[in-house]
């Protein structure tokens, strides 16, 4: 971590070398080995970390990709979902106190295979499989986690959680502060969620948007296998109740990860491909979307600068801030709907914040405040295509 | 025996429209029906010498084998006769005969019964502070005393305690002190809670009573997961959690019992059924005989007891903690009461049920008085112990009461942190924002609250 802040402290002073409006995030994790990647979309890499492997493709889902001669690159490859139970099982293994409860993720393994494998190894006590009740089984993750354990629950699909938000707004986010610190809650509630391919609308929802003003909750969102594993082993070690939203639609991609344990920083936002022109903040599978707009944009004489912000709630302000005072455009790229979503706050808090170093009015491209309907067609049209992406690139950069 | 059904279903659908729904004969009746062609509907089969029935009357679907039947009945909403209830003390502290009961030793009962007193003049004085206008809101435990302070007597400290919000008495039992309950309710910089929940939601990690929190039932889930931790841990402990008749309408109620069966986990779910959930009587909450049924739909052992004595509630406490930690499993336990109080201070019951209920409750079945009645029946309490009992009670209270007022209350600083486990940056900008606002206004800030 402290390599990438470097790096990107570096790119900054060279190009604003005056004072930092903010102080990088406090909290740096004992144990962290690991570094940010900072990619090129063309494959170069910047900073200090040449000689890494790098993430050559820019679009989601080509688990298909050959893997030539593994003895020869270090690291190793798995897909987003192995790497989610790697590093739940790093930790399990660490840590005797880590359990996961949640709807067939014992003996079935996990909708999408996430916890596959770990019912045998450490017995279905420890990964229990609970009955449909997500409000009882959060409920039940608390009172465990308030006694001394680390629960990992697990909701089916993200949307079934708004079963479960009386527990997670009343209880999770509140008890700390309510009992004056006397009872913690450190859980990790995970799930996929986000629009898949034609899933219905009940399956496709955003929970980000609705969990995003519980205080107490902190929220992050992976988006490759790389942060899908570290921001896993983060928010197990981490003593407040932490939401990791995973996507349907990333499960299957495909990269190559240190051998060595590394934990990422809750907090931070990553930087996906430095730039001059225009900041685009995105998460989640649109990083996908809008790298695939890169390209494009590239072709087309643009240089992006694209940030996954990753944490959710807090937002990044640092990376963010840093990102806008040098280009002075912002374009936010959201799966969420327009109304209420991430986009909104990740805008305001931008306003607040950084609205001198702004030279036009911060663009926000979200899904449309519809149900998502099943009809493929109508469904790819709600979430934010890469076209649109180009579109507003090249508004902004009038 | 499958070999037996194969044969027999086939023969069922072939006689199938023919019969009712007596089963069909097995194999070794074969012969007999072809000779007597199909059987009509209330014809008895031959009986054979290995008795064809016997085969024919189990199914096994998931779940295990099942008897099956010919009529069709459906099993009652309810019985004819409710529940039996348990109880050891008559309406004058005696015990019956018959009664079994944990015994208890003199210091237990003499604590028991003087906690049961000192709850008692706690709601009573606190109750009148907040309508004083002293704290802000209070709810009292007037009627349920028994309840409180006996189960807790049956259990230990390492028993992890839900609290709904009308088991105060439980805390005191384990040694919260009137201080500390005054601490709470004017929400001091003593307070645990640092003064940011409203009273009576006591917490105490030290004692093993979690915070109480507001919504109903919420903390059935949680005493089931803290009872999963503690069967993990392998501990000799129990988890006991308490709600109201209400509170078992609840989804989480529900689900709760159901997972704890299913988990095999050491927790007791205790029922105070007190006949009113703020206006609504029982009889609008549900239909079924009560709580104590429902323990059975999810495999669990229940008993009913009389609430409003002492010597039932610690009994049957004593006995389900045992069950549940020597065999790990649920236990239901539903003790029939009576709130002898209102709701709370925002709620005044004589606009729903009559004042001469009430008082009766009050008088004739106070639990306090059945329980005295048999402490000083074994000649371990005294008019004059009472007295003195009840006046430095209230004399220790007072004075906790106004230690507690004039105490500071928390600083600025305690309004944003333990929201995470260290205070991130926004919520320092926050408060940043907040004390240069209190600068620039000073007069609009309270003068008791430090910054």
């Amino acid at each position: 971590m402290a390599a990438s802040l470097q790096s990107a402290a570096l790119l900054s002073n060279r190009i604003d070398p005056h004072r930092r409006l903010f102080a990088p995030p406090a909290r740096s994790l004992p144990g962290r080995k690991g570094s940010i990647l900072v990619v090129r979309s063309d494959g170069r890499i910047s900073g200090r970390l040449s000689g890494r492997n790098l993430i050559t493709n820019a679009v989601a889902a080509k688990a298909d990709t050959p893997t030539s001669s593994t003895d020869s690159k270090p690291g190793h490859e798995l897909l987003l979902f192995e790497a989610l139970r790697e590093g739940l099982e790093e930790e399990m293994d660490r840590d005797p106190r880590v359990c996961v409860m949640g709807e067939d993720v014992g003996h079935y393994g996990g909708s999408y295979k996430v916890t596959k494998g770990l019912a045998p190894k450490y017995g279905d006590l420890r990964v229990l499989d609970t009955p449909i009740a997500e409000n009882s089984f959060t409920g039940m993750g608390i009172g465990a986690a308030m006694t001394g354990l680390r629960p990992v629950i697990e909701g089916m699909n993200m949307g079934f959680l708004l079963l479960a938000y009386n527990q997670i707004s009343n209880n999770c986010g509140m008890l700390h502060y309510t009992s004056g610190g006397q009872f913690k809650i450190p859980v990790v509630i995970r799930g996929p969620g986000g629009v898949g391919r034609q899933l219905g609308a009940e399956h496709s929802q955003r929970l980000e948007s609705y969990f995003q003003s519980i205080p107490g909750l902190q929220m992050v969102a992976c988006s490759t296998p790389y942060n899908a594993k570290g921001l896993m082993k983060a928010a197990i070690r981490s003593d407040n109740p932490v939401v990791l939203f995973e996507h349907v639609l990333l499960y299957n991609l495909k990269e190559r990860i240190p051998d060595e344990e590394y934990v990422l920083c809750l907090e931070e936002a990553e930087m996906v491909r430095p730039g001059e022109h225009v900041t685009i903040l995105t998460y989640s599978r649109m990083r996908y979307h809008v790298m695939q707009a890169a390209k494009t944009l590239v072709n087309k004489g643009y240089d992006p600068e694209v940030i996954d912000i990753r944490s959710l709630k807090p937002f990044d302000l640092y990376t963010i801030g840093n990102s806008v005072k040098k280009t002075h455009r912002v374009l936010i790229v959201e799966e969420c709907m327009r109304t209420g979503g991430i986009g909104s706050s990740l805008r305001a808090a931008i306003i607040d914040n950084f609205w001198d170093y702004l030279d036009a009015p911060i663009m926000c491209l979200s899904s449309q405040d519809v149900p998502t309907p099943y009809a493929g067609t109508l469904e790819e049209w709600t979430v934010v295509q890469p076209a649109q992406i180009v579109a507003a690139v090249e508004q902004l950069c009038q | 025996m499958a070999g037996w059904f194969a044969r027999s279903s086939t023969l069922a659908r072939h006689l199938g429209r023919k019969m009712s729904m007596t089963p069909p004969a097995a194999g070794g009746c074969l012969r007999s029906i072809r000779r007597h062609g199909t059987l009509k509907a209330g014809d008895t089969v031959l009986s054979c010498t290995d008795d064809p029935y016997r085969h024919q009357q189990m199914l096994d679907f998931p779940g295990g084998k099942v008897m099956f039947v010919p009529e069709m009945n459906f099993l009652p909403g309810s019985t004819s006769e409710r529940i039996n209830c348990y109880r050891v003390l008559d309406d004058n502290g005696q015990t019956f005969s018959k009664s079994k009961f944990q015994e208890l030793s003199k210091e237990d009962a003499v604590k028991m019964y003087t906690d049961m007193v000192t709850l008692q003049v706690m709601d009573t004085i606190f109750y009148e502070a907040q309508r004083q206008g002293r704290i802000s809101f209070y709810l009292t435990s007037i009627g349920e005393e028994a309840i409180n302070v006996a189960s807790a007597a049956a259990l230990k400290i390492d028993d992890v305690v839900f609290p709904q919000y009308r088991e105060p008495g439980v805390l005191l039992w384990r040694g919260f002190t009137l201080q500390e309950f005054a601490n709470q309710c004017f929400g001091n910089k003593l307070d645990y809670g640092k003064g940011r929940q409203m009273p009576i939601h006591y917490g105490s990690s030290r004692l093993n009573y979690y915070t109480v929190s507001s919504p109903i039932a919420t903390q059935i889930p949680h005493a089931v997961g803290a009872a999963y931790s503690l069967k993990m841990d392998g501990k000799k402990a129990c988890t006991i959690t308490y709600f109201g008749d209400g509170g078992t309408s609840e989804g989480d109620f529900h689900a709760a019992l159901n997972f704890a069966a299913v988990m095999e986990v050491p927790v007791i779910f205790f029922c105070r059924n007190n006949g009113w959930a703020i206006s609504t009587p029982t009889t609008e909450q549900f239909r079924s005989d009560g709580a104590v049924v429902r323990g059975q739909a999810y495999g669990i052992h229940s008993i009913r007891i009389d609430g409003n004595d002492a010597l039932a509630v610690y009994s049957a406490v004593h006995a389900a903690r045992e069950m549940a930690i020597s065999e790990s499993r649920p236990i239901l336990i539903e003790a029939l009461t009576y709130r002898v109080g209102h709701h709370s201070t925002s709620d005044d019951s004589t606009k729903y049920r009559s004042t001469d209920e009430i008082e009766h409750w009050r008088t004739a079945r106070d639990p306090v008085s059945k329980f005295r009645k048999w402490v000083e029946g074994n000649g371990w309490w005294s008019d004059v112990a009472e007295e003195e009992h009840r006046s430095n009670t209230r004399k220790e209270l007072l004075r906790a009461i106004q230690i507690a007022e004039r105490t500071q209350k928390p600083s600025l600083s305690e309004l944003f942190t333990d929201v995470y486990d260290q205070v991130p940056r926004n919520l320092l900008e926050q408060e940043k924002t907040l004390r240069e606002t209190i600068k620039k206004n000073p007069n609009d800030y309270p003068s008791d609250v430090p910054v």
